[in-house]
């Protein structure tokens, strides 16, 4: 096609268009995740609660009544008990849930995942959790004194092996 | 054509029409938005490749050789990587809008669904391709799409451990991640050509190239902008540090404040309604479809050309099952047939002039016979008069034909214009059921199916089998192709083709006959 110079002029415009459209919607407008003047706690864990109940030891009756291979002598519930977590920020509860163990069976570890912002600056945080079937009272506890600069990825672990919580 | 469904289209082409002034009809690259897509495509896996040279697949060095490449090998790596990720951002434009005029254009329904149906997976793997691409920069853009990603991932609740705790501290951040994301970038891109490809599979000579004008010019625009606005890592990624004002590319990445806000597993069954939704698209409410092309062993001789027209592969040819000494026969394939009849107009056997009682071609469409086409065409020349009698033909997507009946003119409409076989100008000009013969149906370079008027073109100028004869005078033919929009340029067009009728000397009468030996002609 023979373009005349009005046609080069309006294939012009269009490309600029384009253009404009590409680069402006590439990277603008800006987006905000994360207000700047804020800090994150990530509370991140998997842990196995204890099972339901206790395990019993099977009569020799009983054993002889299984298959060979599955004669194990102590007979466990399968099923998880819920984790109970708290957390708490300068005498504020930030957190209060029930973590239900995975799994189909109940028989998976609890997983926990939750983002709370909070201003920067000293914070007296208190992490507890409790994973046994005791009524009241927790398990595992840690508290400390905490400075919080803004933006900061202040992390909760989990570790029983390292002693509890961890503050990262 | 339903009345909101005409109104629609009707919008659509008149955007077009401003491109079509700009481009003209052939490098409109509203036509050309599937080639347009292949050629993006094409852009990014060159750059790609060229890219991927100098990139460190490590996870410390990633970013640091991305800044290499953009601020010391700015005049080429530079370049290559803003072709990459504007290319890239272009095949997202032209995807969403080439679904949506597919939509408008009522293309993806009926016989056609399969190729909307293939077009629907394209969406999860463009979206994968430029996720996994941004995640390989690692910067606090790609820092918050990992994040944010292997979240949504976990709120799918089918991996025994969490993804998101890969992305916790510093400390928790391994290789191993990285890497498979890295093999994404390359995989997906790969999976996505195969099903690009089975996407065309059922059209016939499918537009997988932008005329070379406007790749040209799509080249041009895209390197100018790579040029004025170079592409830029942001900070590099930290995991001790949040990203909080990150600049998001939109085009890929615009649900991802919404999971910020909302749960994830809303998020999915928002992803998989949708997908489900334009994947049973073709079936709310399903086309009504009209009968597929029937061939009529007795007449067809195998000579292919059905199978060489049909732009949706809808006939094949199959070894011969009648025991005549034919080697082949044409079959319709029914699930594919669009019911378009331009397989009639190819087929040598649908001429007007057969002397038999019963016009039967080798193939033919049952809801609108060859020989009612032929019936229809006799009456409605015999109510003609003047001296500047004209039959125009349309189709039953272009424009509303009424406004055309004036004095002189009868008007007729057929699925596509290309269903109209040569032999009918040749039949009505020559036989002098009328003057002269006016086509008209969708705009010029955008037919409903595809390749009617390209056809029609082509056969009118000896270009195409089936021929319109030498003999027929071509200034008795006349063409405008007017789509929805230029209903009132039709009307001037076919005036100045009536005028021009009138000034012409009258055709010298004589007949001609097709007998089994051939044209036979009495002056
Ligand atoms: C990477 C993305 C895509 C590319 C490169 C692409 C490419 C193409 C090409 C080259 C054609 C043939 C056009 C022609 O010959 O006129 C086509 C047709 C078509 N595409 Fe796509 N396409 C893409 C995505 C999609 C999507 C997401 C959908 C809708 C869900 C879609 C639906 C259709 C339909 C309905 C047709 C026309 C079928 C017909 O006319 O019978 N495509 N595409
Ligand atoms: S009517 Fe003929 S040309 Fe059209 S799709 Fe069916 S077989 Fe193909
Ligand atoms: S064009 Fe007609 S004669 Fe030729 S193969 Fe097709 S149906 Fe048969």
């Amino acid at each position: 096609m023979r373009a005349s110079p009005l046609q080069l002029l309006g294939q012009v415009i269009a490309y600029a268009m384009f253009a404009v459209v590409i680069g402006h919607f590439t990277s603008s407008p800006a987006y905000t995740h994360l207000n700047p003047g804020l800090a994150l706690i990530k509370l991140s864990f998997s842990h196995a609660g204890q099972h339901k109940g206790d395990c019993r030891q099977r009569t020799p009756e009983e054993l002889a009544k299984l298959a060979p291979n599955m004669r194990r002598p102590l007979d466990c519930p399968r099923g998880r008990l819920p984790l109970q977590v708290e957390l708490v920020l300068d005498g504020e509860p930030l957190y209060r849930g029930e973590l239900p163990p995975s799994g189909l069976a109940g028989d998976g570890a609890s997983m926990a995942y939750r983002k709370f912002p909070v201003a920067p600056g000293r914070h007296h945080l208190v992490a507890r959790l409790r994973d046994s079937d005791r009524p009241t009272g927790y398990d595992y506890e840690k508290e400390a004194e905490i400075t919080l600069i803004p933006r900061q990825n202040f992390v909760i672990d989990f570790r029983p092996a390292l002693g509890g919580f961890l503050f990262l | 054509m339903s009345g909101p469904r005409r109104l629609v289209r009707t919008a659509f082409e008149r955007v077009e029409n401003g491109f079509d002034r700009a481009f003209g009809p052939d490098w409109n690259p509203l036509h050309q938005l599937g080639a347009l897509g292949w050629f993006f495509y094409w852009i990014t896996i060159v750059s790609g490749i060229y890219l991927y040279i100098f990139f460190d697949t490590g996870i410390n060095q990633a970013y640091q050789s991305l800044e290499y490449l953009t601020h010391v090998q700015w005049y080429a790596g530079g370049v290559m990587r803003s072709l990459h990720r504007y290319a890239s951002d272009a095949l997202i434009i032209v995807m969403m809008l080439h679904l949506l005029r597919e939509y408008v254009m009522d293309r993806y329904r009926g016989a056609r669904w399969f190729t909307w149906f293939t077009g629907v997976p394209l969406l999860w793997l463009v979206f994968a391709c430029g996720i996994s691409g941004y995640w390989m920069v690692w910067d606090i853009l790609a820092q918050y799409i990992a994040i944010a990603t292997t979240e949504w991932l976990d709120a799918l609740g089918i991996f025994g451990e969490s993804i998101a705790r890969n992305f916790l501290t510093p400390a928790t951040l391994s290789g191993r991640f990285f890497t498979l994301m890295v093999f994404i970038h390359i995989a997906v891109p790969l999976v996505m050509l195969l099903v690009m490809w089975i996407h065309i599979l059922r059209q016939r000579n499918a537009k997988v190239n932008p005329p070379i004008g406007l790749a040209a010019g799509t080249l041009a625009m895209l390197l100018v902008l790579s040029f004025v606005k170079p592409a830029l890592s942001q900070a590099p990624a930290d995991l001790g540090v949040v990203p909080s004002v990150i600049n998001l590319d939109w085009f890929y990445l615009a649900a991802y404040p919404l999971l910020d806000r909302l749960p994830g597993r809303v998020m999915w069954a928002i992803a998989a309604s949708a997908t489900l939704f334009l994947l049973v698209l073709p079936w709310l409410p399903p086309l009504r479809r009209p009968a597929p092309a029937r061939v009529d062993l007795d007449n067809c001789n195998g000579c292919g050309r059905c199978v060489e027209d049909c732009p949706f592969s809808a006939v094949a040819l199959q070894p011969r099952t009648d025991g005549t000494g034919f080697s082949q026969e044409a079959v319709v394939a029914n699930e594919l047939c669009t019911s378009c009849g331009i397989c009639v107009g190819a087929c040598p056997t649908s001429t007007p002039f057969r002397r038999t009682t019963e016009l039967i071609p080798g193939i033919d469409l049952p809801d609108l016979r060859i020989q009612v086409m032929r019936d229809k065409t006799l009456a409605a020349a015999s109510g003609l008069s003047g001296n500047a009698r004209v039959l125009v033909y349309g189709c039953d997507q272009g424009p509303d034909l009424n406004r055309l009946r004036v004095p002189g003119v009868a008007v007729l409409t057929l699925p596509c214009i290309a269903m109209l076989p040569p032999s009918f100008l040749d039949f009505i000009i020559m036989r002098h059921h009328a003057d002269g013969v006016f086509l008209t149906g969708c705009a010029e370079g955008d037919c409903h199916y595809h390749l009617g008027i390209q056809w029609t073109e082509q056969r009118l100028a000896g270009e195409r089998d089936p021929y319109l004869r030498k003999r027929v005078p071509r200034e008795r033919i006349g063409e405008f192709w007017s789509g929805l929009t230029h209903g009132k340029r039709l009307e001037r067009e076919l005036a100045d083709f009536q005028d021009r009728l009138r000034a012409l000397p009258p055709l010298k009468r004589r007949t001609v006959e097709y007998t089994s030996e051939g044209a036979v002609r009495h002056d």
